[in-house]
């Protein structure tokens, strides 16, 4: 990693973790008496840690200068391994609480693992720690192919891989010692907020100055994709987490907006959380990593068009469906739902691009586990925004609302779609990226995509029969108007699919832990000796622009 | 950029543009896309004539149907009032004894009555209202307040410890924390208190404290448990001579209790549940706790 710097950027590295152990100093300091010190000690902790990395390897030679005419992939590396690490970590935790709602006392009596705190864990670890580091790792790969030119420079990759994985661990440990802003998926403080916003600025610089460098005058669908996720993100972060410390020195914080805006600017937060994180992101690896796998052109350049802008522009209006039958007016849940309702035009659109795209390469389907996650990724996609905007509809969100049918859907979304077609992208990416012959076992990938299917269909079959029995439960009314059932009948009547559930996660986890496993086997296997030639070379601009 | 191409496979051109050896092929929008673009959109317009959707500044469009959400969930209240109107006034006036008489009323009551307690009481009491650590069973026929329906209709009403204005108010004090009786006064206490009860589990030691204890107790605990230990169900003070015991009967909870004092707090329902509905709720729990002792 850091022979891979020249002297200059070595100490340029140098400087940017001083900069990082001051903050993390300063933070320290002011929150001593808090989760905010714990967390500025961290930050620290691992700007000293670089230090000393960049140090120790300071004095060793400069890299070869040619190494400029290649792209950059160690920060895509290391984003790859990150990942799966936190796929593992997030899955095993989500399957614990899993496992706690059959068993409630599973929590040894301790406050840090309690459901209410392991709950965000999964969530964050999951779509944060997998799904960020994977669209992180992924999009710098997709840039530099489809631009032919190597990231900008070579330190802000590293900016943004490590700074974020800062982030999610800032995140992920502030819940275990209850520290929350309790908006779902925005749970982390306004300290790490602020953190995550630099971060990320970082990143859309870099992305932007790479892309500036591409050959081709188009660019590629990928990277609209890519760049609407990034973009959008960073707006609904910094908007939707606008919030006033109670004083510098303390974590917590109380939000810029009350009652129902508060709610509003959540859910159009969460919402495109979905769309922009889950969506746009997963959407720029499909595009990129698809029809590489199954050598084909993609089916129709027009849909790509036809679908981005239609799911760029409805989903942002999609968000208040989340907040039907409540204080939310009226007009404002309708007019989100008809939105929601259109927009399942350009989500099939997407699907069926991609899916049209594997005309001509069906047999590869068949006998390429790896192409298959990416197939069943997007049958999946099709499969759950078919459902969300379903589940838009007011009448069928008085049945589905606050019931197991929401954690399903989600569940179809994250399992079948966001991880099946990133484990598509890295099974594709590793042995290019490590310039091996191939993954270290097929039969492995077998294995590991019948688990995740197996796990996924256990577990969205389950939390639509808990969903859709919650929900006629809970509006089972007596003829002489009381209610038929208690909230501990609907409970009760939970017990076997809460099982099945925890099951299926538990078979969604080993197929990750086999991933994890069979990748880095991967690595430690040799390098090929006459490699073939993965990528067009980048072309080097005489005078890099600046 | 290369040059726009024939998909030997599909029999299609390619866009010309090429990434890393990715094409695109120029295939049209297919008219299914349009045609359900067009459906969807048309369909949104449509809820947009119907329905109140779009803000002006000051206002919003009410559609045509003129149909708000508050109405709908005022008409749904209606409805549900009407079904209700059936029983409510007759357990809202009838007396309880002769609601208990009454099959079809009990019937109701064991049903209704049911949900009413999953809802709201278990949570504390338990699912079969036997209590817990902290939280009085209540098919035990102990009764810190009183036991009949009227009393039992009071409790829910006001609540114990709560915020109504008639709320039932009882408090054991903190006789450590706040230096009424020190140590050794509170052990005397605590042996005395078991002497009332369980007489024969203490040991010489426990023995020899006792006068100690049964001065203590008439200086301190017989104006809210009465002379002999009974209880006073006026104050809510629990009869310290059975078996039934809210927080434990061993010494080391008797000690804490003594030092820390205690206030449970039951909420009140005259604002969650409806007239018919408390005293139906009422019937329940006297029921169960006749069906537990028969």
């Amino acid at each position: 990693m850091i022979s891979q710097l020249t002297r200059d950027e070595r100490s340029s590295a140098m400087i940017l973790c001083t900069i990082l152990v001051i903050f993390g100093g300063v933070l320290g300091i002011a929150g001593r008496d808090d989760v905010l010190g714990f967390h500025g000690a961290l930050l620290a902790a691992c700007g000293i840690g670089l230090l000393f990395m960049i140090m120790n390897r300071y004095h060793d030679a400069e890299p070869d200068p040619d190494g400029i005419k290649k792209y950059y992939d160690d920060p895509t590396k290391v984003g790859v391994i990150v990942s799966m690490i936190w796929l593992v970590f997030a899955t095993f935790i989500g399957d614990w609480v899993a496992w706690l709602l059959v068993f409630p006392e599973a929590t040894f009596d301790a406050g840090w693992a309690s459901f209410g705190r392991l709950r965000p864990v999964h969530t964050t670890g999951v779509i944060f720690g997998f799904g960020g580091n994977a669209l992180i790792a992924t999009s710098f790969h997709v840039l530099q192919r489809t631009s032919r030119a190597r990231l900008s420079d070579n330190i802000s990759p590293w900016v943004v891989i490590i700074g974020f994985n800062l982030f999610c661990l800032m995140a992920v440990t502030g819940y275990m010692f209850g520290i929350t802003a309790s908006k779902e998926y925005a749970e982390p403080e306004w300290y790490a907020d602020i953190f995550l916003v630099v971060i990320w600025v970082v990143y859309f610089v870099l992305y932007l100055r790479t892309l500036a460098r591409r050959q081709e005058p188009h660019i590629y669908v990928a990277n609209w994709y890519f760049m609407a996720f990034i973009l959008v993100v960073a707006i609904l972060h910094i908007i939707n987490n606008l919030a006033v410390p109670v004083s510098l020195g303390h974590a917590k914080s109380y939000s810029l907006f009350s009652g129902v805006q508060d709610a509003m600017t959540q859910w159009w937060y969460g919402h495109n959380a979905v769309a922009f994180f889950l969506t746009s992101g997963f959407l720029g690896m499909l595009y990129y990593y698809l029809p590489r796998r199954a050598g084909r052109p993609i089916f129709s350049y027009r849909m790509s068009i036809i679908s981005f802008w239609g799911i760029t522009f409805l989903y942002m209006w999609a968000g208040s469906h989340h907040l039907h039958y409540t204080a939310l007016p009226h007009w404002v849940q309708n007019l989100g739902m008809t939105f929601s309702i259109i927009l399942v035009v350009p989500s099939w659109a997407s699907a069926g691009n991609a899916l049209l795209t594997l005309n001509g390469a069906w047999e590869k389907v068949r006998d390429d586990a790896t192409l298959r996650f990416m197939f069943v990724a997007a049958v999946f996609y099709g499969l759950s925004t078919f459902e969300g905007s379903f589940m838009a509809i007011r009448p069928v969100n008085s049945l589905s609302h606050y019931t197991d049918w929401t954690v399903g859907h989600v569940h179809a979304g994250a399992l079948g779609w966001v991880a099946m077609i990133t484990f598509g992208a890295f099974y594709t990416l590793v042995p290019m990226l490590w310039n091996r012959e191939r993954m270290y076992s097929s039969r492995l990938i077998e294995a590991h995509f019948w688990l995740a299917l197996s796990g996924t269909v256990i577990y969205v079959f389950s939390m639509w029969n808990s969903g859709i029995i919650q929900g006629l439960m809970w509006r089972a009314y007596a003829e002489n108007g009381t209610l038929a059932y208690s909230f501990i009948d609907s409970v009760d009547a939970m017990a076997p699919y809460y099982v099945a559930r925890a099951v299926g996660g538990f078979l969604f986890f080993l197929g990750g832990v086999i991933g994890l496993y069979n990748i880095w086997k991967t690595i430690k296997m040799p390098a090929q000796e006459n490699a073939p030639v993965y990528d067009l070379p980048p072309v080097v601009d005489p005078e890099p622009a600046e | 950029m290369t040059k726009p191409e024939r998909d030997p496979y599909t029999g299609l051109m390619t866009t010309g543009h090429e990434w890393n050896g990715i094409k695109e092929l120029m295939t049209p929008v297919p008219g299914v896309v349009k045609f359900f673009l067009a459906i969807t959109i048309l369909t949104a317009v449509l809820f947009w004539i119907l329905f109140p959707t779009w803000p002006y500044g000051t206002g919003y469009t009410k559609g045509i149907l003129n149909i708000d959400q508050r109405g709908l969930v005022e008409e749904d209240l209606t409805r549900s009032a009407a079904l209700r109107a059936t029983w409510e006034q007759k357990f809202s006036t009838t007396e309880f004894a002769q609601l208990e008489a009454d099959e079809e009323a009990m019937a109701l009551v064991r049903t209704h009555g049911a949900r009413l307690f999953e809802d709201n009481c278990s949570a504390c009491h338990g699912i079969n209202a036997d209590g817990g650590p902290g939280f009085p069973s209540l098919i035990d026929d102990q009764w810190l307040w009183g036991g009949d329906a009227e009393t039992i209709n009071e409790t829910l009403r006001v609540g114990i410890n709560t915020q109504h204005e008639d709320t039932r108010f009882g408090e054991m004090p903190a006789f450590g924390d706040q230096g009424m009786l020190d140590l050794k006064q509170r052990r005397a206490l605590t042996s005395f208190v078991i002497s009332l009860s369980r007489p024969d589990e203490l040991d010489q030691k426990n023995m020899e404290r006792l006068p100690e204890g049964k001065e203590l107790f008439a200086e301190n605990c017989a104006s809210c448990h009465g002379d002999n230990g009974k209880g006073i169900k006026d104050v809510g003070a629990p009869n310290l001579t059975d078996s039934f015991w809210i927080y434990g009967g061993n010494a080391d909870t008797i000690q804490a209790t003594l030092k820390h004092g205690r206030k449970g707090v039951m909420p009140y329902f005259e604002q969650r549940l409806g007239e018919a509905d408390r005293r139906l709720l009422t019937l329940y729990v006297r029921d169960m706790g006749a069906q537990k002792n028969e």
